[in-house]
């Protein structure tokens, strides 16, 4: 009874809260663009039976997706700029790792501290920092100016430029870590064994180094990879209107264009595109785990 | 048999503390135990031996209430354990791991399962007292387990098991924690504890040594069965297959054919060219059965010259001396290419090794000296 | 290695600069004179006096504070109990979908999870104030509680709980008296996650608020999309010292119980 209970309590409050939402998105999704607000058709009953109810499905939020190039645009535009800024973290962020994994040992904790505290920090106030900096008249552009290497502001904030910088300052810890870990376990004697069998310094780190970090690679840039996906914060304080991001395009088609059921189907298809690495990124979890055992 | 002897088993009107009544566990499709009956007796120290996965600790954890058996029964001064949860069985355990919990003193781990108990205060400070002082750890009260050396923590363990005064205490490898020394030394404070307080002790192990010093019987398991249960005594000398003979301590096996000669006498033709070898047993063999002859090495003389009125004499030559100290092994070659062991004790200082490799040599023993045993 | 070579010290600085200059920044520009946030004119705390006198963020901070207690400790609880359920539950119905259930809200996209719950709340015709934020809150934070709470659990001694019953415990005695002690520094590092999830969550709560709740980063945002101001780099500021503090107490704090622990294993290595 008691353990009926103690399973009861978690799954019931998950399947309300979360399922539920979930499985109510997806109806709206296929649901005709009404009135904005609720019911929708088809309403699902069992009266009807389920090849009523699927005989009335409408695919027409999802055909109106496909062929309205806005919303194509939006979800290349969002793989491309979460790859390239993945790869950008990871260019930045390897580099950091690396260096803390080699630091004395007393310093790590401060140093892993240092990497944690702004992962505790607010996510808004820390894109927001980077506004005062990027802005025509911002410290960046001052700086700049004052080196002489430009001659007059650039233009950074609200481009896709800016959405890059402040995805890899944002997600810069979840790829840190990762690597950290892989890279401090690494047994130092390797890269000895290594240099002692005739690599160089730069040979024993990509023949040895880099292939046993690689799972913390591989975890970090996922961790990096499908928040981004959906990022929405950033690209509507440092993009412009240019910067199409599929997040940004959910959110101003609801709470703009109050257009629920393409909102859902929005959502719907960026559900979908976030599987594939979703699964990637659990079977390698699970891969490492069952290495380590 | 003398009265004073502890043997509870050899009298028939002796009830049994604990009874297994053919019982069988498994785990999805692995048997872990397969229809094993048994019986304990009250005051006994009692060894579950056998490699690991042979189903020892599944016994164990029956008797404690965390697994139950798929078919059979169990009882526990005659009644039915099956349906009564490990928190309100007179059964205590002291877990391998010893399981202290991290965040109680050593004081508060021993009076752990007296409060649960809800007796007075001042007789759980009492109790508590006696245990410390039963495992000499009075110093210790107030540390935490991780402030205190593993012999000590194994001590812990046993009196917050003991502290209940249960029935029945059921031990997992309670000393495989400890380096070798300490383990023997533990060995014979668990046995005058388990005197003074007269509880029944079952013990799991997969030392043999281990299981000879302590135990008043031994259950030998493999897979899930019971192979023998006799006392340490009877398992070395009368061991009573190939595998237990094999299992407890060092055996030379030599297999061969019987023939019977007399009553309880028989001849083993086990080598062509050979004389055959005589042996006594009470197991009877038809003649030309294939049996096994187990001798343990240092029943086996060794000497220079051929020894008289030897019932078994075989000629070889020194092929390995393995020098422990106390004892020496020689591993003899006949030339048959069939390898004895044969052991001697070194009661004397000397200066030179009486044999020495490649020396040809004459082994010899007893008819009575062998176990005979069926294939 | 001892030593850091030239190569590692350059990646630290430049990649720790590159983290922390934004938010010096920030923090110096709240105490400038200027409204404008560009161009230092003097020190100056007048721009925390008006922050203390703007009813409209404070009210949005007592908000989210109290939206963030209320969520954070029950999906404690809850998450908790799932993360027991993960670890020790055994086999039951639906388990599989349980566990997804668990480890997919960590990585769902948070504008995919705020719609979902805002249809849910129109649908059954709640209204959306601050009992809907503390649901859609508990119910993601929950997931990450019990994924920090499991991963204790997994390394979790099991014969400690079974010593417990053996001793006469009831199961719910066992876990109150054994296993929650011993796993409460995780409960707690779930409970502070949670905290610090609900506090900073801005999508999740733009879906699930109504009129009559607004909460802190709301505030921001709405404020924050107009353009840079110095009355919010003040209110950052503050954010991140209350951060600063509770990280920096909680690492000297573990430091110090590593350090007593190691004490304590010289002293029983003494002992033997």
């Amino acid at each position: 009874m008691r353990r009926f209970a103690l399973i009861a309590i978690p799954y019931v409050w998950l399947l309300a809260l979360f399922l539920v939402p979930f499985v109510i998105v997806l109806k709206i999704s296929l649901s005709d663009i009404a009135l904005a607000i609720p019911p929708y058709t088809p309403t699902f009953s069992w009266d009807d039976g389920v090849w009523a109810f699927l005989k009335q499905l409408d695919f027409e939020n999802f055909t109106w997706l496909a062929q309205d190039a806005l919303y194509w645009k939006a979800y290349l535009s969002s793989l491309k700029i979460a790859l390239i800024s993945t790869a950008l973290t990871l260019i930045v962020g390897y580099p950091i790792a690396y260096a803390m994994a080699r630091a004395p040992e007393e310093w790590r904790p401060t140093l892993m501290m240092l990497i944690i505290l702004p992962f505790w920090t607010s996510f808004l106030i820390r894109v927001y920092a980077w506004m005062g900096i990027l802005s025509q008249e911002g410290f960046l552009n001052q700086f700049l100016l004052w080196t002489g290497l430009i001659g007059e502001p650039l233009t950074i904030l609200n481009t896709s430029t800016a959405v890059y910088i402040g995805i890899v300052y944002t997600y810069m810890p979840f790829m840190i870590l990762p690597i950290y870990s892989a890279l401090e376990r690494l047994d130092g004697s390797l890269i000895e064994a290594a240099e002692d069998l005739g690599c160089s310094r730069a040979q024993a780190f990509w023949l040895v180094t880099i292939p046993l970090s690689k799972n913390g690679i591989i975890a970090g840039s996922f961790l990096v990879f499908i928040p981004a996906l959906g990022e929405f914060v950033i690209p509507s304080l440092l993009g412009g209107s240019d910067t199409l991001m599929i997040g940004k395009v959910l959110w101003e088609e609801f709470f703009s264009n109050r257009d629920w059921p393409v909102a859902s189907a929005v959502a719907v298809i960026l559900l979908l595109i976030l599987v594939v690495p979703i699964v990637l990124f659990q079977r390698n979890q699970q891969k490492q785990q069952e290495a380590e055992q | 048999m003398n009265a004073t002897v502890f043997a509870p088993w050899v009298d028939p009107d002796e009830k049994p503390l604990i009874r297994f009544q053919n019982v069988t566990k498994r785990f999805g499709d692995f048997t872990a135990i397969d229809d094993l009956s048994l019986d304990i007796f009250e005051k006994e120290f009692f060894a579950l031996l056998g490699p690991s996965g042979c189903g020892k600790t599944t016994m164990m954890r029956m008797l404690a209430g965390f697994e139950s058996p798929s078919a059979g029964r169990i009882e526990l001064a005659g009644q039915n354990i099956a349906p009564v949860p490990p928190n309100k069985r007179a059964v205590n355990m002291m877990f391998q791991s010893y399981a202290l919990f991290p965040h109680l003193s050593v004081w508060d781990n021993i009076a752990f399962g007296l409060r649960r108990d809800n007796l007075p205060k001042h007789d759980i400070q009492d109790r508590v007292e006696e245990m410390l002082k039963l495992t000499r750890l009075e110093k210790f009260a107030r540390r935490k387990p991780h402030q205190i050396s593993g012999g000590q923590r194994q001590r812990v363990a046993l009196a917050r098991s003991l502290a209940k005064a249960p029935k029945l205490l059921l031990l997992d490898e309670p000393l495989g924690a400890l380096d070798k020394k300490l383990r023997q030394d533990t060995q014979f404070e668990l046995m005058d504890i388990q005197e003074t307080t007269g509880t029944t002790f079952v013990i799991v192990t997969h030392d043999q040594e281990e299981a000879m010093t302590v135990a008043s019987r031994i259950a030998v398991m493999d897979e899930g069965k019971l192979m023998q249960v006799a006392t340490p005594d009877e398992i070395y000398e009368a061991p009573a297959t190939v595998y237990i003979a094999d299992f407890i301590g060092d055996v030379n096996i030599i297999e061969g054919r019987a023939r019977a000669t007399g009553e309880n006498q028989y001849q083993i033709d086990w080598a062509e060219g050979q004389q055959p070898l005589i042996a006594s047993s009470t197991r009877s063999f038809s003649n030309d059965q294939t049996c096994h002859l187990a001798i343990r090495p240092e029943k086996v003389a060794i000497s220079s010259e051929r020894p008289e009125n030897a019932a078994n004499v075989l000629q070889g030559t020194v092929h390995d001396i393995a020098y422990l100290g106390n004892l020496s092994t020689y591993h003899v070659k006949l030339p048959n290419g069939h390898m004895i062991k044969a052991q001697t004790a070194n009661t004397r200082r000397i200066a030179r090794r009486s044999f020495t490799w490649e020396d040809t040599v004459w082994l010899s023993w007893t008819a009575t000296a062998g176990v005979l045993l069926e294939s | 290695m001892n030593r850091l070579s030239w190569f590692n010290t350059v990646s630290l600085t430049l990649g720790f600069a590159f983290l922390y200059i934004p938010m010096i920044i920030l923090i110096i520009f709240s105490f400038n004179e200027s409204k404008l946030v560009t161009v230092w004119a003097g020190f100056s705390t007048k721009w925390y006096g008006e922050l203390i006198n703007n009813e409209a963020f404070l009210n949005a901070a007592w908000v989210t504070l109290k939206v963030a207690v209320f969520s954070s400790t029950i999906a404690t609880v809850l998450g908790t109990m799932a993360a027991y359920v993960l670890v020790r539950g055994g086999r039951f119905l639906g388990r599989t979908l349980f566990s997804g259930m668990i480890y997919a809200p960590l990585v769902m996209p948070e504008v995919i999870t705020g719609l979902s719950l805002l249809l849910l709340f129109i649908g059954i015709g709640l209204d959306r104030g601050v009992l809907t934020i503390v649901l859609a809150h508990t119910t993601f934070s929950m997931c990450y509680v019990s994924v920090v709470v499991s991963s204790r659990l997994v390394t979790f001694d099991r014969s400690l709980e079974e010593a417990a019953l053996d001793l006469g415990c009831s199961p719910a005695q066992a876990f109150r008296l054994v296993t929650l002690p011993i796993i409460a520094p995780a409960v707690i590092s779930g409970w502070l996650l949670a905290f610090t999830l609900s506090l900073d969550d801005l999508v999740i709560a733009s879906f699930t608020s109504g009129p009559s709740a607004t909460t802190l980063p709301i505030k921001i945002f709405s404020a924050v999309r107009l353009g840079v101001s110095p009355e919010i780099n003040a209110l950052s500021t503050i954010m991140i010292a209350i951060v600063t503090i509770g990280v920096i107490t909680a690492s000297l704090v573990t430091k110090q119980s590593r350090v007593r622990a190691q004490r304590d294993e010289q002293a029983a290595a003494r002992a033997q």
